[in-house]
């Protein structure tokens, strides 16, 4: 356990890391924050600082003229590069022209796109995505699809064009985590483009297993947002994606029904006493 | 009668500019963008594109969201 006088081990961490590419750029932070959820726009702001990322996600809706605050500014403080969602589309149509209207408002042509099937689940609507994935990648858009964790799905995004392939974990805001990892571990094992981790996360330990199973980035709104603590669990899911990918690199022990004595019995010490 | 964010407005033959204006927003402002019946209409266009009887506007801007 570090005490505030002990040493400092965090430097020591040999981190010998590929740089992140995605979409044609180099990223250093592998987890991506989206901004939805936030109460106060200077927890989000210090929730961005915490997660060191560098991606947050963004939303067009209608004026509010009486919103308080430039949420652009404070974004561009902080130093982010935008994504801009889909979020509530539900038809190839709508998420194409929204799209548009994005690279319109924000200059990107960085695309996170969404297109649901309900609003109970929020589930993608695959045959939808795959429409609106095609269209965009046509008009030159730099797409990032949020998809179910089918991998079959997945590869058709990929041969589409997508930039990347975002799998989720299980439905957006429910926490779940990774409810068949067993499906992100074949995504992971055929894709070409990164794999990011979208929706699900709860906590950190979440994230942390996205990482293990070979995803290249986790996106994460929710759990940092709606925690009782945001900043403090955006440090705890920054640590928890670092931690993940180190242990991937790392390579874990294979897993076995029963025990295997860590400490040798050769040289046991011959404890038994003497008959009398 | 046009429609700017679902509300009914009598300003026919207003520019996208002066709507964006009543909505208390700076027409150059990063984070707008603006629909008119589900098309997108670029920025450059906004200072001379009217709106005309029965048209829809959507503006919109930058919100938080996942």
């Amino acid at each position: 356990m570090a005490t505030e006088t002990g040493p400092d081990r965090t430097e020591q961490i040999p981190v010998t890391d590929t740089p992140f590419e995605l979409g044609g750029r180099t990223l250093r932070s592998r987890l991506i924050l989206g901004t939805g959820g936030f109460k106060r726009l200077e927890t989000l702001a210090e929730a961005i600082r915490a997660t060191r990322a560098e991606l947050v996600t963004i939303a067009l809706r209608r004026i509010d003229p009486q919103a308080r605050g430039s949420l652009t500014d404070v974004l561009d403080e902080c130093g982010v590069e935008l994504l801009p969602n889909t979020a509530g589309c539900f038809t190839a149509r709508d998420a194409v022209v929204t799209a548009k209207l994005a690279r319109e408002a924000f200059g990107t042509d960085w695309v996170k796109l969404e297109v649901i099937g309900d609003d109970r689940t929020l589930l993608p609507d695959a045959p939808e995505l795959l429409l609106a994935a095609e269209e965009l990648v046509d008009d030159g858009f730099t797409v990032l699809p949020y998809t179910n964790d089918d991998p079959i799905l997945a590869r058709r995004l990929e041969d589409i064009g997508c930039a990347a392939v975002m799998p989720l974990g299980s439905p957006i805001g429910s926490g779940m985590g990774i409810r068949n990892p067993y499906n992100i571990s074949l995504i992971v094992e055929r894709a070409s483009v990164p794999v990011i981790l979208d929706a699900g996360v709860g906590t950190a330990s979440d994230a942390a297993l996205a990482m293990e199973l070979g995803c290249d980035g986790v996106l994460c709104a929710s759990a940092i947002a709606r925690a009782h603590d945001p900043v403090a669990m955006a440090h705890a899911i920054r640590a928890a994606v670092e931690a993940g990918r180190l242990a991937r690199g790392a390579g874990r022990i294979p897993r076995r029904l029963h025990a295997e004595a860590s400490t040798p019995d050769e040289g046991l010490a011959d404890l038994t006493p003497p008959v009398r | 009668m046009i429609y700017v964010n679902g509300e009914p407005h009598e300003r026919d033959g207003a520019t996208i500019a002066e709507l964006l204006a009543d909505l208390g927003v700076e027409a150059r402002a990063r984070g707008v963008a603006v629909a008119v019946d589900g098309e997108v209409v670029p920025r450059a266009e906004w200072d001379d594109r009217r709106i005309n009887e029965g048209e829809r506007v959507e503006a919109l801007s930058a919100m938080q969201g996942g």
